[in-house]
């Protein structure tokens, strides 16, 4: 035990949030249905203990502790995500107390599986090495298809659970696949080591060329980059709306994190080349999803869309990192991705928490149409969808304006200013589905013979999580500068 | 760590807002008062600026700096000149009247009304203050929100169209905006203080680019010619005060922009494209008011002569000289006044008849001789009578086209023809037409709030138009500079600057701040 103590130490946050889920799950099935609040409340204390552990961990910047001889490793890079990954798993918990008691899916294990993947995402986001990352994946990923699937009542829900399994586990086959060349070449899957192979290697060498590619198309899935996205729109428009929510803002983050950490740290020496794919990926990304977001009814899939979007303009500001020259290098693009995920969470989270809990009667009322009205019954939280839609637009002064800004000002620095200029255009284009959203709650009378009109059904939890977010979203684009400044110092330990 | 005293600006700024804050916790009846308190007084703040300001002086005056983000430098930095002056003032002056048009025409929702008028005017007022190119920006793109709700919810029948129309065409023309900021930026200097991006020099070919992107942006706003299709939507579906907005303000940020941006930081670019732009401002002179000609319905009539009269002040910028630049504000200051007046006078009118058609609104002279009396004035306040305001605009105007092009200024007095020919056909018709019998019911003629609103705007034009020089004296030394600005040497670097570049972001920001806190 001795042997390891230093190890477990740099680990004690993923240890406490597993000891946790298994604690949760094991006492779920001795905790009357009454009293099931209690596993909820257990897992945010869980959580608001491993927040003050990761922050105490890095006393200094530039520290990197490395444990399990190399195969994790916590850092500034790791301690940004971990602090976000534990904020939106906090925030989803508390949406979740509501929203699956109006759903009556108020399962105990559901906050275990919410605790493995978080961990599965923390593995990832501080893991340095290719099969650490993989077994976090996984463990994400795995908890995430049977929480899409916890509405056993609805077809769609088992649908989207089926569909997320086959695609994920092929989208799994395809990363391992790329791993083991990367192994087969460097003989580790370690960073460090692929990154040496590379070096000595050279970027022309078709195995390793063949390996990124194959690496890039399994991330690309967990990014739910076009062309690989096909699964988003029908899993986050059937999973229950708090795990969408979740997979959305969380999955997302993870798997942005584990990726730039592969790319930069391994595959740093292939930049020309992989910059070049992930600009055409971004490009596509972008355009596809924001175009496709406009025909939509369903206001859950407009909104996968719309994440899909949102990754393609995640993806330039990581395009612009790998493509910068000059002193500053790579960082202003990769802190803006750091950014942009994380003011995108807030707009997401609120966005999600809302159509949640806007109920037709028992069910949810999840069709655009639904909001008809809605400024007219209850202005707050109309007013509140309204701050999501515009910030999600991009328009200031709110955060996603911020988001976008940072990520254009990293692209024009790498002389993408073409690019900018054509992510901006179809950020105009997305401007009309969001609108939309605030034409019908502001502009349209409801529909007089609608027995039940939709009303967002409240709660403390709920207008918490609500309250958080909204002030995310104007405070973070009132005064981004302490967001900002914390991902820069957090990218510096990416090298 | 504002420099210039008592921080008038952002007292500006902030009451407006404090207001809009305030109606969230009242009854809809107090809602209007509170929204005329806090329009009155801004423009309390906003007047004694009037007399602090000094003319002679060629720097900003007011000015307030408190750095914002400092990765990139990004500074609360405000101040007014010459040129922001009078277009801040008229703002103030322009709001209160707006309430007050607003207060027996806008029955539902009312608090939600006053509360955007108010932001709307923070956000205006923020576009004429700033001087930071990304604080202009946000106050810029903050403006559309509320906008798009005051036309979209407040509106006329087909106000869904008109609201999304206006938001998608000024925004997809300012995202260009947009990315035009940031590569001045890393050409500029990595800063975006636009009186240091105004002193830089860029190489010809980016400046052709970045005047093409500043276009799309300040084009749509103004609109010229051939953007200029959502005006005649929005002003005619747009509630009262939102057209009187519209018309007063939101045009002004598009000439404005082309003034306090494109003259100066691009001036080999706006010299290029003088040409395009003098042709652009003749067609829409032009064909503005032969659309206005055609017009039945009063607040159309009015947009299109809105277009008409913009051609106007883009024409007396992209002259080029003292003269045009002179005029071109003047004539948004007083298209802002007298636009304004017009578009108040037709709200007015539709509240009693519930039409905004001409031909509803026959003989209005016998009914009500005071409210026939002050449309008479704006009337030909519009058409540019001697003695109005507008004349003194145009004819500048006139003159600096004159020294630029004998044959432009032929073709933009044909405007000013036309503008009596349609002006006139409608004043003939509306105020000493002969009404059907049924038509006019029993109306009443203005009350003491409605005399209110339109009697200072009275005075305005005849102040401006008798007296203009208080007002041009005060811009003439900032006309002055821009004009002198422009004709500094050109010679740039043409290499990507990040290619050399001093800066990571993180590293040389505090370094730039200091050196920009001391030259201050």
């Amino acid at each position: 035990m001795s042997l390891y103590g230093a190890d477990l130490l740099a680990l004690l946050p993923e240890l406490i949030v597993v000891v946790t889920a298994c604690l949760v799950i094991g006492l779920d099935p001795i905790t009357p249905a009454s009293r099931r609040d209690l596993l909820a409340w257990l897992s945010l204390g869980a959580l608001a203990l491993c927040l003050g552990l990761t922050c105490g961990q890095i006393s200094a910047l530039n520290v990197r502790v490395s444990a399990f001889s190399d195969l994790v490793v916590v850092d500034a890079y790791a301690r940004f995500w971990k602090i976000l990954l534990y904020g939106v798993t906090g925030l989803t918990i508390l949406m979740s107390l509501p929203y699956l008691k109006a759903e009556r899916i108020h399962l105990g294990e559901y906050y275990g599986f919410i605790l493995l993947s978080l961990s599965g995402m923390m593995v990832m986001v501080s893991g340095v090495d290719l099969l650490t990352i993989y077994l976090g994946t996984e463990l994400m990923t795995l908890s995430l298809y049977v929480m899409t699937g916890l509405n056993r009542s609805k077809p769609r829900s088992l649908e989207a659970s089926a569909k997320y399994f086959v695609l994920g586990a092929f989208s799994s086959g395809i990363l391992l696949y790329g791993i083991s060349l990367l192994y087969g070449m460097a003989g580790s899957t370690k960073l460090a080591s692929i990154a040496g192979a590379v070096g000595t290697r050279g970027a022309d060498d078709p195995l390793l060329l063949i390996a990124t590619i194959l690496v890039s198309v399994g991330f690309g899935f967990k990014l739910a980059a076009v062309p690989f996205h096909m699964w988003t729109p029908d899993v986050y428009q059937g999973a229950p709306t708090s795990v969408t929510a979740f997979m959305a803002v969380a999955s997302k983050a993870a798997s942005f994190a584990a990726f730039m950490r592969v790319f930069v740290e391994g595959l740093g020496g292939l930049k020309a080349d992989w910059s070049l794919l992930f600009l055409l990926i971004a490009l596509v990304t972008l355009v596809l999803g924001n175009v496709v977001a406009i025909v939509q009814t369903n206001i859950k899939r407009m909104l996968a869309y719309s994440s899909i979007a949102h990754a393609g303009y995640a993806l330039i500001g990581f395009v612009a990192a790998g493509r910068a020259v000059g002193a500053s290098g790579g960082t202003p693009g990769l802190a803006s991705v750091l950014i942009y995920l994380t003011l995108y969470s807030f707009m997401t989270l609120g966005a999600f928490a809302l159509i949640g809990m806007l109920r037709k009667g028992v069910v949810e009322g999840e069709e655009i149409e639904d909001f008809t009205g809605l400024a007219k019954r209850q202005p707050l939280a109309a007013f509140l969808m309204l701050v999501f839609m515009v910030s999600l637009a991009g328009i200031p002064p709110t955060a996603g304006f911020i988001g976008k800004f940072y990520v254009f000002m990293a692209a024009v620095e790498a002389g993408l200013a073409w690019l900018a200029v054509i992510a901006l255009i179809f950020a105009a284009v997305s401007a009309y589905y969001y609108m939309r959203v605030v034409m019908v709650m502001y502009m349209r009378d409801p529909n007089p013979s609608s027995v039940a009109p939709p009303r967002l059904v409240t709660s403390p939890a709920l207008s918490f999580v609500l309250a958080c977010a909204v002030a995310g979203v104007i405070l973070f684009g009132l005064f981004p500068n302490p967001l900002v400044s914390f991902a820069l110092q957090s990218v510096l330990t990416l090298k | 760590m504002h420099s210039g005293g008592f921080p008038w600006l952002s007292l500006l700024l902030v009451l407006p807002l404090a207001g809009a804050i305030a109606i969230y916790f009242v009854t809809e009846s107090t809602a209007r008062w509170i929204a005329l308190a806090a329009t009155l007084a801004a423009l309390f703040v906003a007047l004694p600026l009037w007399w602090l300001f000094d003319p002679q002086a060629s720097q900003m005056q007011f000015t307030e700096h408190i750095a914002w983000i400092t990765a990139p430098p990004i500074n609360y930095s405000l101040g007014l000149d010459g040129i922001s002056l009078p277009l801040v003032l008229m703002t103030a002056a322009i709001m209160p009247l707006c309430v007050l048009a607003s207060w027996d025409s806008i029955t539902t929702r009312v608090r939600g009304f006053m509360a955007m008028l108010l932001v709307m005017e923070t956000a205006m007022v923020g576009v004429f203050v700033a001087l930071d190119f990304v604080l202009f920006y946000v106050f810029w793109e903050a403006m559309l929100i509320p906008m798009y709700l005051l036309i979209g919810v407040w509106g006329g029948p087909n106000r869904l169209y008109a609201a999304i129309k206006f938001f998608l065409y000024t925004l997809a023309g300012s995202v260009l905006l947009l990315v035009a900021i940031l590569v001045l930026y890393f050409y500029g200097g990595h800063t975006f203080d636009i009186l240091a991006l105004s002193r830089g020099t860029y190489p010809a070919s980016l400046q052709t680019w970045l005047f093409l992107a500043f276009f799309a942006a300040f084009a749509v706003k103004v609109p010229m010619f051939p953007f200029h299709t959502w005006l005649p939507d929005a002003h005619v579906e747009a509630p009262t005060a939102g057209s009187v907005i519209l018309a007063s303000i939101l045009l002004k940020m598009g000439t404005y922009g082309f003034l306090r941006f494109s003259l100066p930081m691009l001036p080999d670019a706006s010299r290029a494209f003088t040409p395009m732009m003098v042709t652009l401002s003749i067609i829409a002179i032009i064909y503005g008011a032969y659309m206005a000609l055609a017009q039945v319905d009063l607040k159309k009539l009015i947009a299109y002569s809105s277009v008409s009269h913009m051609g106007f002040v883009t024409l007396g910028l992209f002259v080029l000289n003292q003269q045009g630049i002179e005029g071109a504000v003047l004539q948004m200051v007083n298209h802002g006044i007298t636009t304004g007046a017009l578009f108040l006078c037709v709200g007015m009118i539709y509240e009693r008849t519930h039409s905004r058609l001409i031909a509803d609104n026959v003989g209005l002279a016998t009914p009500m001789p005071q409210y026939a009396t002050l449309l008479v004035i704006f009337a030909l306040s519009a058409l540019g009578l001697p003695g109005t305001n507008s004349f003194v605009g145009e004819f500048l105007v006139l003159v600096g086209t004159f020294l630029w092009s004998k044959v432009a200024t032929a073709f933009a007095s044909l405007g000013i023809i036309l503008a009596a020919a349609y002006i006139l056909w409608m004043v003939q018709r509306v105020v000493f037409g002969v009404p059907a019998p049924h038509q006019l019911p029993k109306l009443r003629d203005l009350n003491q709030r409605e005399l209110a609103t339109l009697v200072p705007l009275a005075l305005l034009v005849f102040w401006i138009g008798l007296f203009p020089n208080p007002l041009v004296s005060r811009m003439h030394q900032t006309v002055t500079n821009t004009i002198a600005s422009m004709s500094r040497t050109k010679v740039a670097p043409t290499a990507h600057p990040s290619a050399g570049a001093t800066a990571p972001l993180l590293a040389d920001n505090g370094e730039q701040l200091q050196t920009r806190g001391t030259s201050r």
